[in-house]
């Protein structure tokens, strides 16, 4: 690793940092601004993330997060926009959970079909974008947010008790026939002293990050993705056909956005109801822009939005509002893109100085004894 | 700014309101409130649902009652917000705290938290819960179910519609589409059809779950309800929460002779004064009063437990008659009410 090397990591960190810097230098600003003692509020969430139940639930917010940020990140990475992950995930566990709820099968193989069908339908659904796209010219951006809204009416429509859904006795809440044992995935005791355990679903999170970072940096398939993500007409040129490009990469974003709800679905709930959580699509947006697209990166940047959910709980027992981490959260998010501008600036100027030393370098005396070849330093 | 003046005016409202009719549930021991001085050392603790206080709907109403009780029995109390989208965990999470920060009751606000509140009951053997619409965790011996009989409020106030309005043609606007609000409609077309058994009754929805904005969407609630009014209805019931607002507007907007039915708390005395005159009543739903009471047993020591419900019979469902207009079609309201009360007439609380 030489000096350029570390310069560069340098830089790639510097963004992130700056905007998590940032965020925090203006939410200490708000909560002091409101009465708060900002070192006060971070410390007690710090002190509340630590016990061990909180921990755990810390994780098993950002292994949610998570499947919804690598696939909006691997939209991102083919320059396509995915903000459909949100109805791609709760359609996929709408439908996963009916499947799931209706039949009996051995444990492993009923868990099997379950991610499956998720996989499939969230594939399926994000493919509709990816034809609209290829074939009538119509932006990802505008027909995943319209098939956002239609995802929901769908769900209105099928989440009734003479279709998909049963009624508790008692209950105002309606959702899918709960998924029996055998279609449940147990939870793993990773946080020590925890009565609340680790989602199971978190080795499969880890399995589709490793997934994701070796098919987007170390296949064909992830160098022609990148290359068409950069510049379309020099991918076509070198051959790659973007058009396939584009159906296969929303599908597979899709697929990704499939397996969101599976964590909640298969180790917590079991059944998809009215109160099933919506929005982490748009969450996942965030995080894939703090993380950069890269299957670390997100992973971080899920860990750290896990956080400030879940830790935020207990400002409210103390009196103070814990919407500040919506501030915080946003903040970031704002600040991670002017960050990145900041540093692509920077780095532009600094390589302009580089080379404009280097021009203005006195030319090497004419003199027989300097045998040193011109540009052996570069 | 204006959504705090907004809720001081809800506050003061519906505590007139309490005090009007609240005789029936204060079983003569109202002294403690009388002194203040009367201090008890209870800890209540309340969860309430997505849209917290100023949600100018049932977590108001709640809230409510809250503050009655605080400031009669002089006890602390500590109220959480839910975000939105957050997963049962968060939810869990909320109770526990509670729980485990002493108070005690501890009350959740909606259905929502069912699921939720069934683990943590089991944790805290020691501590009663209370929570409002769901009767599921009826069997837990520290849960109290507070429900509500909403579909026969719904079947007097849609009896009156059916009375009031000229056209034969009357409106529900519901606000988010779920069992809940099905309840209120399935009561509404019973009750207009009791009176008039070709009345039309058109029925929509303002949004589709998991998209609750139904319940806080006034232009969304005056938009349907113009379309109800240009579908030839001259009296539409509201059951949208905050929403309802738009559809008081659009009625207004149509002038003399059409009416708006709130919901919940008594609207006519909570909604701006250029359409109040236009609320010809509001089917009253008293969660304020359901978490008053619950307070008030576990202060006086004998706390409700299992499934308390509320309806027409106890006052926990009423309709309201503030506004002089509705003395026109009391009588046989009230007729209904002593027939529903007796049995005679049974409510279906699905559509």
């Amino acid at each position: 690793m030489n000096a350029d090397t570390v310069r560069r990591v340098g830089l790639s960190l510097a963004a992130p940092a700056l905007a998590i810097i940032l965020s925090l230098a203006i939410t200490s600003a708000v909560l002091a601004a409101a009465g708060n003692d900002p070192f006060d509020t971070f410390k007690q969430m710090i002190e509340y993330a630590k016990e061990p139940r909180t921990t755990a639930m810390i994780i098993n917010g950002s292994v949610t997060y998570y499947f919804a940020a690598l696939a909006v990140a691997f939209g991102f990475r083919m320059n396509l926009f995915n903000i459909g992950v949100d109805g791609q995930y709760r359609l996929a566990a709408m439908l996963a959970a009916a499947v799931g709820g209706a039949v009996s099968l051995p444990p492993i193989l009923h868990v099997g079909l379950i991610l499956l069908v998720a996989v499939l339908v969230g594939g399926l659904w994000a493919a509709v974008a990816g034809l609209l796209k290829v074939y009538r010219g119509v932006s990802e951006v505008i027909s995943t947010i319209m098939l956002n809204s239609i995802t929901t009416a769908l769900i209105a429509f099928l989440l009734t008790t003479d279709k998909l859904a049963v009624q508790a006795e008692g209950s105002n809440n309606i959702g899918t026939k709960p998924i029996p044992a055998s279609g449940q995935v147990p939870g793993i005791g990773l946080v020590p002293d925890s009565p609340l355990k680790v989602y199971g679903l978190i080795v499969l999170a880890v399995i589709v990050g490793f997934l994701y970072w070796f098919v987007i940096e170390h296949s064909r398939f992830g160098f022609d993705l990148r290359a068409a993500g950069r510049n379309e007409e020099a991918a076509v040129a070198s051959g790659v056909n973007v058009k396939r490009m584009i159906l296969i990469s929303m599908a597979v974003s899709g697929g990704i956005a499939g397996l969101v709800g599976m964590p909640q679905l298969l180790g917590s709930s079991y059944t998809y109801s009215l109160d099933f959580p919506a929005g982490i699509g748009f969450t996942g947006i965030a995080i894939a822009l703090l993380g950069r697209n890269t299957a670390l990166g997100v992973a971080i940047g899920a860990l750290l939005f896990g956080f400030l959910d879940n830790s935020s709980q207990i400002l409210d027992l103390e009196g103070v509002p814990k919407e500040i981490v919506m501030i915080t959260q946003g903040v970031i998010v704002l600040s991670v893109v002017i960050a990145y501008e900041l540093v692509r600036r920077y780095r532009i100027v600094a390589q302009q100085r580089e080379v404009g030393r280097r021009l203005s370098e006195p030319p090497a005396p004419a003199a027989g004894n300097d045998k040193t070849p011109q540009g052996a330093q570069a | 700014m204006l959504r705090v003046t907004k809720l001081v005016a809800v506050a003061a409202a519906a505590t007139f309101a309490l005090a009007a009719c609240g005789g029936g549930s204060s079983d003569g021991s109202s002294d403690a409130g009388d002194t203040g001085s009367a201090k008890s050392d209870v800890k209540v603790g309340l969860a309430y649902d997505v849209g917290g206080r100023g949600d100018q709907s049932f977590n108001d109403s709640a809230g409510v009652g809250l503050d009655k009780a605080k400031s009669e029995f002089g006890i602390d109390v500590k109220e959480l917000e839910a975000s939105a989208n957050e997963t049962d965990s968060a939810r869990e999470e909320r109770l526990r705290l509670l729980a485990q920060g002493g108070y005690n009751p501890v009350i959740a606000v909606g259905f929502a938290y069912a699921t939720s509140l069934g683990k943590v009951a089991k944790e805290f053997p020691d501590v009663q819960f209370g929570i409002i619409d769901d009767s599921s965790l009826e069997k837990v011996s520290n849960v109290t179910s507070l429900v509500f009989a909403e579909e026969q409020g719904s079947f007097l106030v849609g009896a009156i519609a059916a009375e009031a309005s000229k056209s034969g043609n009357v409106g529900f606007v519901g606000g988010v589409n779920t069992p809940l609000i099905q309840k209120f409609e399935a009561g509404f077309k019973q009750g207009a059809e009791s009176v008039n058994k070709d009345i039309k009754v058109q029925v929509k929805y303002l949004t589709q779950p998991p998209d609750f904005a139904g319940f806080n969407a006034p232009d969304k609630g005056e938009t349907t309800a113009q379309g109800m009014i240009d579908a030839g209805a001259d009296v539409i019931y509201a059951a949208a929460g905050g929403s309802g607002s738009g559809v008081f507007k659009a009625i207004a907007a149509a002038g003399k002779g059409n009416w708006a039915i709130g919901v919940d708390s008594d609207q006519y005395l909570t909604a701006d004064s250029a359409v109040k005159d236009y609320i010809l009543t509001s089917m009253l739903k008293r969660v304020d009063t359901s978490v008053y009471d619950f307070i008030k047993s576990a202060v006086d020591g004998k706390v409700l437990t299992g499934k308390q419900e509320f309806d027409l019979s106890d006052e926990g469902i009423a309709y309201s008659t503030s506004n002089d207009a509705v003395k026109d079609y009391e009588a046989k309201a009230d007729e209904l009410k002593k027939q529903i009360i007796s049995g005679d007439i049974k409510v279906s609380a699905t559509p």
